[in-house]
């Protein structure tokens, strides 16, 4: 078909296509990784600080998050993110990441109308939509156990 | 009558491209262009504190230089046309402040090289200036951090992303003789054929960028034969072949006198996916490059075609697609001048 | 053996996720934002705890994770206090997540300089 009467399909032809395959191995593996790094870690603070299950987890949590500021902060992050994809966007690290790096790039607008305005510009939207669907499946929930 | 045909201008008077110069940063500086580059930086802040005022030393550099160049005050100029890709074109604003001339803001995206050339060209040639400075900036983090995401976020880019060239182009435009003339140029419409994907902005600017060039052999009568080169400012690795299909179908050829300035700033190696974009691509790679190729007496005759996406990411975010524009300026060697 | 199933089970959710953005054109954040529904909503009729207590560190790492702790959350403190624990549950576990990215994302802020 001509490409200038159908264009948005006609093109398509000429954009190129992810490497799927490829791309899907490396999420799984960077992923997968972080995953089993991150059961490591929770065993051992279980050993080292005899903590409750809940508690570790948490802590495991806020151990990747402080790694990922601090590599976002490094500059290394993003290169990362290019390789692995939904292996670092997914787990908490990528959370943490749109975070750090919209606060960070924001510095030159200082410390208020720069970094603390502009901190949920990317990562916002996580929050916001973790709040309402909670509230919404809390109330049907609650219906539920009202009516049943 | 200067107009011929529907969107093309020709310059009777001889209207000569006088100085030009380009600075650059690190990445084009390591591309395989980066010795014809006047200004390199090692670092994407240029000595600045913010990308935004790196940006703005990029421009002033390449304004000091080709002033220098053409043995020049500013005070000479009559007056100053500038754009970038930065919202409130502050990068242009702010460089026009510190220089006591007139200015004439322009904004058309990754087309404005070509756009504030053709319309200098025109006052200088319509007797409506004698000396007219253009200039025109992007930066690699300033555009990022506008348009997409911030710099430092890790989301992955998909192979059809540009690379926002960070750099700037100055040109000064008069009837003084010099090398090279300019003799015409077509003012591009804006065209959009419904992309919607700011990271693919190839297929967004190749209908504006056919539209512009078969616009112009028509008006001209020309063909792409009558060309050492036509190169196009940003259409990229995915942009480029479109182009050729979309003029294939109108009945034009694109052969091997057909390139882009985004596949000739980076070296396949850097990690640029498509190739580079922004305003200073087109306008770095043919002041720095395409000029001294035709000192050398490799191009006789180029149609320098630069072409923008009008993108907004409200506009996007709000379902719009991308428009695009381009516009062409045709250089030519002046045979016997220094 | 749980290495190998946090391990595999990140590995897939990771993937999920991937063709989302890669076959689906997804953006990152709505990959983000989805998959925080879709943990809160598997932990509300508790599957997610069974992926937890059998995939440990693959279950929880993932932002659907945090969809999971903060439907935990409210599912612990409507139990005491009906509907008003919603409100006041929401955050009991997920607020540490919360507080500690604000936090660590303002001091690597002041400390460090964006590089591009």
């Amino acid at each position: 078909m001509k490409l200038r009467d159908n264009y948005q399909e006609a093109v398509k032809i000429f954009q190129p296509k992810p490497s799927y395959f490829l791309n899907s191995l490396k999420a799984f593996f960077v992923g997968g990784l972080i995953c089993v790094a991150g059961q490591v870690l929770q065993n051992l603070y279980i050993e080292i600080f005899t903590l409750h299950v809940s508690v570790a987890q948490q802590m495991v949590l806020g151990t990747f998050i402080l790694l990922t500021t601090l590599l976002t902060g490094m500059g290394v992050y993003d290169k990362i993110g290019q390789f692995a994809g939904a292996g670092s966007m997914i787990p908490i690290t990528g959370f943490a990441n749109s975070l750090a790096s919209a606060a960070l790039e924001h510095r030159s607008e200082g410390v208020v109308l720069g970094i603390a305005s502009n901190m949920f510009k990317v990562g916002g939207a996580v929050i916001v939509y973790g709040v309402v669907i909670a509230y919404i499946l809390g109330v049907i929930h609650y219906l539920f156990w009202k009516l049943f | 009558m200067k107009l011929v045909g529907k969107q093309t201008w020709i310059y009777e008077n001889e209207v000569y491209l006088q100085a030009v110069a380009t600075a650059v940063g690190p990445m084009e500086t390591e591309g395989p262009l980066g010795e014809q580059f006047d200004v390199t930086y090692p670092d994407l802040y240029c000595g600045e504190d913010t990308w935004e005022l790196a940006e703005r030393r990029l421009m002033k550099d390449a304004v000091q230089v080709c002033l220098t160049k053409a043995k020049l005050e500013i005070n000479d100029v009559d007056f100053f046309l500038a754009g970038d890709l930065l919202n409130q074109n502050v990068t242009a604003n702010y460089i026009a402040r510190d220089l006591p001339v007139p200015f004439l803001c322009m904004f058309g995206a990754c087309s404005t090289s070509m756009e504030t050339l053709a319309v200098a060209a025109a006052l200088v040639d319509g007797g409506f200036a004698r000396r007219v400075l253009t200039a025109t900036s992007s930066h690699n983090a300033t555009a990022e951090r506008q348009f997409r995401y911030p710099t430092e976020f890790g989301g992955q880019k998909p192979k059809s992303a540009t690379f926002t060239v960070t750099g700037a182009g100055a040109a000064l435009v008069s009837r003084e003789k010099s090398k090279f003339r300019i003799t015409a140029a077509t003012i591009g419409k804006v065209v959009d054929f419904g992309i919607h994907n700011p990271l693919d902005m190839g297929a967004a600017m190749a209908p504006a960028a056919a539209s512009t060039i078969r616009q112009h052999f028509q008006d001209l009568k020309t063909s792409p034969e009558d060309y050492d080169l036509i190169v196009t400012g940003d259409l990229s690795g995915v942009g480029s072949p479109i182009l050729r299909e979309l003029l294939r179908e109108e009945g034009y050829e694109l052969a091997d006198n057909h390139r882009d300035c985004g596949l000739m700033i980076y070296r396949t190696d850097q990690e640029v996916f498509a190739g580079g974009s922004g305003c200073a691509c087109s306008a770095v790679v043919t002041y720095g490059h395409l000029l001294k190729e035709m000192e050398k007496g490799n191009l006789q005759k180029i149609f320098v075609v630069a072409t923008g996406a009008l993108l907004s990411p409200t506009m996007i975010w709000q379902n719009e697609s991308i428009p695009a524009i381009a516009h062409g300026v045709v250089l030519e060697v002046v045979k016997g001048e220094r | 053996m749980e290495y190998v199933l946090a391990f595999l089970v990140g590995g897939i959710i990771c993937v999920l996720g991937q063709l989302a953005m890669d076959v689906g054109k997804w953006s990152p954040i709505h990959v983000m934002s989805m998959f925080v529904v879709l943990g809160a909503f598997l932990g509300s009729i508790g599957v997610y705890d069974w992926l937890v207590s059998f995939a440990g560190a693959g279950a929880t790492i993932p932002i659907s994770g945090f969809g999971y702790v903060l439907m935990d959350g409210v599912a612990a403190n409507m139990q005491e206090r009906g509907l008003l624990g919603i409100g006041t549950g929401i955050f009991a576990q997920a607020g540490v997540i919360l507080s500690e990215t604000i936090l660590f994302s303002f001091l690597v802020s002041l400390i460090f300089k964006p590089k591009g």
